[in-house]
Formats: C-alpha cells, sequence, structure tokens
C-alpha cells in the first residue's frame, strides 16, 4: 500500500486485519484539493456532461421522413438540422455550436471514425460526414484539424470519399496510410496494435457508425466499428464476438478517445448484413446519437429486432448469434454503458 | 520452434546469415553456430535478396491473389471456406479468421499467393526437423496471416497481421524452387506463419521443386481439413506439427483452436506416409501437467507409433503470454522421462542448446546416433539409416 504521508498510517487496526488510514482533517484537506486540482486540470478536453440528469444513459432518435428528395436521394440541408437537432437534444442546448462545444474544442483534432467496409449504400453516408464536417467548423474545429478516416483509402473510395491525406481542408485517410502503433495493447482476450491515425493523431474521435444486420456477431453499430481501428478484426468475431467486442472497446486509446457515437440510420439493414443488401433494407431515415455506445447499441439492436420481426424474421437469438457483447460491454469488468432499458432514456425527435 | 528472426520488412533485413547467431544470444549461447562455406552460401542469398527488385513491395495486389482452392460457394454472395476445420462462412468484401483470403463478390481470393514476407535460409535443425537431412539447410519462406491465435506466438508480428500491414516481395514457384536450387538448399520449408493460408501457393511451391530434387517441408498447426491435407501431403515429404496442448480447454483458452481436428490430421499425415514429426511447446503452468503429457505419448504411441518423433521445447514468454517465466529445464527433463516411459523412441528436448535431449539415440543400444549443439550437428553416426553400432534402423530420411 502507498504511503502518502509519512506517520499517517496505522497498521492492524482494522476488523479483518487490513490496514487502515486514520486521515486528519489537514490530509483530508490536500487530499480535497489534490483531487480537485486534477478533476480541473484537464482542460484538454471538455467534460462530457452526464448523459441526463435522471442519471441514465441518453439516446436519441432523430427522425426526418423528408430526408431524401422525390429520387430519394439524401438532401444535405436536411441531413444536417436533423444533426444538430439530434445534438441539441442528446445535450439540451439551444443552439448546436453549444452543443457540439460539450464533445470538441478548438484546437483540437478530431476523428471521424466512418464504417466503409460494405461500400456505397451501406456505408457511413457522406452528406452526414459533411454535415458533421461542418457542424465541427462551425463549433470552431479548423478543416484541417478534421480527419476521416477508416481501415483502407479503398474502402473510403469505394463509400463515396475522396482521399485527401495533406492539406489546408478535411483529411480523408485510411489506416493504410499511417499503419498502427508499435506498441501491443491488450485487455481480456483481445490483444491488438491500434491505428497511428487514433493514437497519434486524433484527439478525440467521433464514432459514425451504420445500422446493421451481422451475420456473424448479431449487429454492428456503435461498439463494433472500432473494429476498424485494430490490425488483426478478423480474428474476433468467434463466438459471436462476445467478448471481444467490449474488449477491443477497452483498449486505452479507444476507450479514452471515443467520446459520441453518431448512428446513420438512414437505411439500416436488417438481413444479410455488414454486405449492402438492398432487399433487407429500409427507409428509417434516422440518426442515433448517444454518448453511451452500449446503450446505444442495445437501442439499435432492439430496433433491428423489430424490423426483423415486422418481416417475419426468425429473432438473432435463435439464429445463435444474438449480440451478446453487448451485454458484456455493460459488465462490471468493463463498464462502458448500460443495456438495462430501466437505466436507458430514449428521445425520439 | 522455429522462430523468424530476421525483420520482415526489408528496408531492416538483416542478412538472413545472421539468424541463427541471434537466435544463439538470444538463449544465452554466444557460439557461432555456422561453418564458413555456410556462411558465404547464405551471404549470397541474402544478398540476392536484397538487391533483388521484387523486395520491393508491390503495391499492385493482384498480382498475389489467385482464387481458392477450397471453398463452396453459398447464396447471397456468402462463401464458405474448407481449407481449415472453422468453415469460415465469408460475407462479400469480407474475410475469413485467417485475414488472408477474401470474398470478392462471391468468388473467394487468397490473397498471398507468391506474397513471401520472409525469407531465409535456415537450418533443418531450427524447424525443427530431427531426422530429416540432417544438417542441411532449408530455404524458408512465410506469408503472413495464421488460422490460430496462440497466445504465446513468437512470429506473431507476421502472423496475427494482413498481407498489406507488411511487406513482402513477390516470389512465385518457379523462381522460389530456383532460389532453393541456387542456394545450395535441400529442402524448400513453408513455415514462421502458418502454411495452412498460404496453401495454393506452398502446393504450387511444392509441385515446382520437385523436378530440381529439392525436397519439401510443412511447420504447421496442423489446423486443417481432410480434402485439402490429403491432396498437401502427395507433394510434400515431411511435415511437423505444433501439438499446442492435449486438452480441448488450453487450445480453447490459448491457441483460439480446437485440438480434435489437429489429432484427426495427425492421423491423416500418417496415413499418407509423409514423415512426421511433433512439438509440444511446454507453457509453464497451462499445459505441463504429469497427466496431460502422459495422454500425450500414450495417443502418440498408440494412434502414430513409438517412431514418431516428439519434441519438447522451451516456451519463453511471448505476444500474449509475457506473464509466465521461461520453461524451467526441470520440467522438460520429466516430460521427456514421462514420454520415454511410455515408451516412445525419440524424444527430445528442445529450446536449450547443449542439451543431451537434443541427441538422437539409438533405442536398442542406447548409443547416440546423431549428436547436436543447438542447430549444429556435432556427429552422426549412422550408416544407411541403422545405427553404426548396433545396426537397428532409425526411422526418418537420411542422406544417402
Amino acid at each position: 500500500m502507498r504511503r502518502w504521508y509519512k506517520g499517517e498510517r496505522v497498521k492492524g487496526a482494522g476488523l479483518d486485519g487490513v490496514s487502515v488510514h486514520h486521515v486528519t482533517r489537514r490530509t483530508f484537506c490536500r487530499w480535497v484539493g489534490a483531487a480537485s486540482a486534477i478533476s480541473l486540470g484537464c482542460s484538454g478536453a471538455p467534460e462530457t456532461p452526464p448523459s441526463s440528469t435522471t442519471g441514465r444513459s441518453k439516446v436519441v432518435i432523430a427522425q426526418d421522413p423528408k430526408l431524401r428528395d422525390t429520387r430519394g436521394k439524401l438532401s444535405p440541408q436536411r441531413v444536417a438540422a436533423l444533426l444538430n437537432r439530434a445534438l441539441q437534444a442528446l445535450f439540451d442546448r439551444d443552439h448546436p455550436a453549444e452543443a457540439w462545444h460539450q464533445v470538441v474544442r478548438p484546437g483540437q483534432v478530431v476523428g471521424l471514425k466512418v464504417n466503409c467496409l460494405a461500400g456505397k449504400g451501406a456505408s457511413t453516408s457522406v452528406e452526414l460526414v459533411e454535415a458533421v464536417c461542418e457542424s465541427l467548423q462551425q463549433a470552431g474545429i479548423r478543416p484541417d484539424k478534421i480527419v476521416v478516416w477508416d481501415r483502407l483509402n479503398a474502402d473510403l473510395e469505394s463509400a463515396g470519399f475522396r482521399i485527401r491525406e495533406r492539406g489546408p481542408g478535411v483529411r480523408f485517410i485510411g489506416n493504410d496510410v499511417l499503419g498502427y502503433s508499435d506498441e501491443l495493447y491488450a485487455h481480456g482476450k483481445a490483444g491488438s496494435l491500434v491505428c497511428r491515425t487514433l493514437t497519434e493523431v486524433c484527439d478525440v474521435v467521433i464514432n459514425l457508425p451504420v445500422l446493421k444486420d451481422h451475420s456473424i456477431t448479431g449487429v454492428t453499430i456503435a461498439l463494433k466499428n472500432l473494429f476498424g481501428a485494430i490490425h488483426n478484426p478478423n480474428k474476433y468475431h468467434l463466438n459471436a464476438g462476445d467478448p471481444y467486442v467490449a474488449d477491443v472497446f477497452m483498449l486505452p486509446p479507444i476507450r479514452s478517445k471515443v467520446r459520441l457515437s453518431i448512428c446513420d440510420a438512414f437505411t439500416p439493414v436488417y438481413q444479410g448484413g455488414p454486405s449492402y443488401m438492398p432487399q433487407w433494407m429500409w427507409p428509417f431515415n434516422s440518426l442515433l446519437v448517444s454518448l453511451d455506445p452500449v446503450a446505444l447499441d442495445y437501442i439499435g439492436w432492439q430496433l433491428i429486432e423489430q424490423k426483423r420481426a415486422e418481416a417475419g424474421m426468425k429473432p438473432l437469438r435463435e439464429l445463435k448469434r444474438e449480440p451478446r457483447y453487448i451485454f458484456t460491454a455493460a459488465d462490471a469488468q468493463h463498464r462502458l454503458g448500460v443495456c438495462d432499458p430501466q437505466r436507458i432514456q430514449v428521445i425520439r425527435i | 520452434m522455429d522462430r523468424q528472426l530476421a525483420s520482415s520488412n526489408p528496408a531492416t533485413q538483416v542478412p538472413v546469415d545472421q539468424a541463427p547467431l541471434t537466435e544463439c544470444a538470444y538463449r544465452g549461447f554466444d557460439t557461432p553456430c555456422w561453418e564458413r562455406r555456410e556462411f558465404l552460401k547464405c551471404a549470397a542469398t541474402g544478398t540476392y535478396l536484397l538487391v533483388n527488385p521484387l523486395w520491393a513491395a508491390r503495391t499492385n495486389d493482384a498480382v498475389f491473389t489467385r482464387e481458392a482452392r477450397h471453398y463452396e460457394k453459398l447464396p447471397h454472395k456468402q462463401v464458405k471456406c474448407v481449407l481449415c476445420p472453422r468453415e469460415c462462412v465469408v460475407d462479400d468484401r469480407e474475410r475469413g479468421y485467417c485475414g488472408v483470403r477474401e470474398n470478392r463478390s462471391g468468388t473467394y481470393y487468397t490473397l498471398v499467393y507468391s506474397r513471401a514476407c520472409s525469407a531465409h535460409v535456415d537450418p533443418i535443425e531450427k524447424k525443427p526437423f530431427f531426422h530429416f537431412l540432417p544438417g542441411t539447410a532449408a530455404f524458408s519462406v512465410a506469408t503472413a496471416g495464421c488460422n490460430v491465435n496462440c497466445k504465446m506466438c513468437q512470429n506473431w508480428e507476421i502472423s496475427q497481421v494482413r498481407p498489406e500491414q507488411v511487406q513482402a516481395m513477390y516470389l512465385p514457384p518457379d523462381k522460389l524452387a530456383q532460389l532453393a536450387k541456387q542456394t545450395g538448399c535441400a529442402s524448400i520449408a513453408y513455415t514462421y506463419s502458418e502454411p495452412v493460408v498460404f496453401y495454393e501457393w506452398m502446393y504450387d511451391c511444392a509441385r515446382a521443386s520437385r523436378p530440381l530434387g529439392i525436397k519439401n517441408v510443412v511447420v504447421t498447426g496442423g489446423y486443417i481439413k481432410e480434402k485439402p491435407l490429403r491432396e498437401l501431403c502427395k507433394v510434400v515429404d515431411a511435415i511437423k506439427v505444433d501439438l499446442k496442448g492435449f486438452s480441448e480447454r488450453y487450445y480453447q483458452e490459448v491457441v483460439n483452436g480446437q485440438l480434435k481436428p489437429v489429432l484427426d490430421a495427425l492421423l491423416v499425415m500418417k496415413s499418407e506416409g509423409v514423415w512426421l514429426e511433433i512439438v509440444y511447446l511446454v507453457v509453464p503452468t497451462l499445459n505441463d501437467k504429469e497427466g496431460e503429457l502422459r495422454q500425450l505419448a500414450r495417443w502418440v504411441k498408440s494412434q502414430l507409433g513409438p517412431d514418431v518423433p516428439l519434441h519438447f521445447t522451451r516456451f519463453y514468454p511471448q505476444y500474449l503470454l509475457k506473464n509466465l517465466p521461461p520453461t524451467p529445464i526441470a520440467t522438460l527433463e520429466r516430460a521427456k522421462q514421462i514420454a520415454d516411459a511410455e515408451g516412445l523412441h525419440y524424444v527430445y528436448i528442445g529450446n536449450v542448446p547443449g542439451h543431451p535431449g537434443e541427441n538422437t539415440y539409438c533405442p536398442r543400444c542406447k548409443r547416440p546416433v546423431v549428436e547436436r549443439i543447438g542447430y549444429q550437428i556435432r556427429g552422426v553416426h549412422l550408416n544407411r539409416g541403422k545405427c553404426k553400432h548396433c545396426q537397428q534402423p532409425i526411422p526418418g530420411v537420411w542422406k544417402s
């Protein structure tokens, strides 16, 4: 046991034989002072507020039935408006910039982790990414401090993004360009290298997953999107991703930098995912936004189950691909969020 | 244990001849193992590899991409890989567990055909093969990828990554065969990572090198299905299987695989008549229980026969198992005693240079017939595959 101050530790006073501290008034004041200094000293990043005043995790489901024009194309203006409304609802702020300031601060490098593996149609929408970039700039983030990233340049391109590795504007870059950390990060059953874009470039990461069914892990939403940050995701699909998905999210650089999840649920996939399966997608025209990736995943999973039931499909549990990793992510060893519906506040706007 | 020592990055490639020296130094054994002739031979190989323009990383993946040999097409552009017991069902644009096979619009491709990320000339004893052309060199190659994920993997920098995450050279089968011939290697060894995942390249290399008189040896975890294995056995000469443990629990928790398919594969190898050796890496507290070792020895004797060499090798902390100490030598000696007592004829102690357990002893007269120190052969007392002292046949593939 670490000795804080000489003469203050008294052994043998505990009932169970464990040594106890006799804290004097002066010591107590010192500790309080130190704790305050530490908490106030973390000025590099804004403090993320509690999800709600009720102590529950908030998940905002923001929907706009008129998100698409008559040809089915997403309206950039309506996507941007929907995004800002969702953020304002999440943080209970009157102005979008105020809401964004709860997540990022000027001067920080903000990474946007998109999901592009499935190519155009089942990847994070270009319109959503543009809207996030625009909102971040309005919140004072310079465009060259915004990095849109995923596994490969080729994946980004296949989803409709143009690669821009340097220059004054927003950067679009795959992990194949900067590579992976030299350090091997480990938690539980996961041991991985983490992409340098996350470990060395970004101060904050905003997670931009897609709401999709997954043929092995049940669903792929916020938690699993961070598989795109590691070098060996193929190793972690065993046992429907449990506990691997939760363990990967626990890797220190990931857990400490991912602040917010904005899930693209414009056209979710309820069967046959994660590939592009137009016959099993529906125009939900929604965003799911939360600070709690576990709560977001739980709500997203229920939406997919609901849609599957409407389509007469079996629940994921019967197909042996129930996403149990969501429960693992909420357990005492992980504490990445909550998945108890009683502790999730769903706000529909 | 066949550790890949030289960097997989050609920019920092260590000349291949230095690898065994480094290995010795790593184990606290600082006597150079290689003779002048071998040194020069390997220096020439190293120079060739370094100046070979093929080492330049090919950014065009198409040259390394071939349709996989063992898979089934499923509806909705899914595929099912039937190369290894995992039988991965892979969605479009996704990869299997090994990370080196990809579904592209319903066709399954290997991405590592001719994509060598490591190439070295090694003594065959390093694999280890103790009954297969002792004292010869093996041209040893690997690609990225593996179909298990052992927590103690010592080559995880290449086995647990995807092909595009390490630099590689283009080494087609005919080129590899020529290179092995030019460097005076008696064999090509498919090793370091897991050859099962680069099956197509290995298979074609074996076929291309046989007409040149080059043997082919495979260093594998044995996690492969029967059909591809039987096909492979037709074109290779020897297989060394890393039997990681002898319990399903160990395979599940430490290896991320299953024991049963490996045992099945061993039986297939035996039935195909390919030369077979087994390595058992003894990991303190995890797979070193007496009962487990005894079961292993009994199974080998009853199912494969007492003449299959069994190597108990020393574990060193690696990768995700850095919390355990190296295997005590006494533990290895105890394992050997157990296997000897169960009636196995050729039980070795590995990764302990200079230990008498490295030698091959005649099961009849008990005299040494092959003496080794590390990877170096100190004496061969065989006459046409028989003990010089008592004429007892010693099973193996020996130089004529």
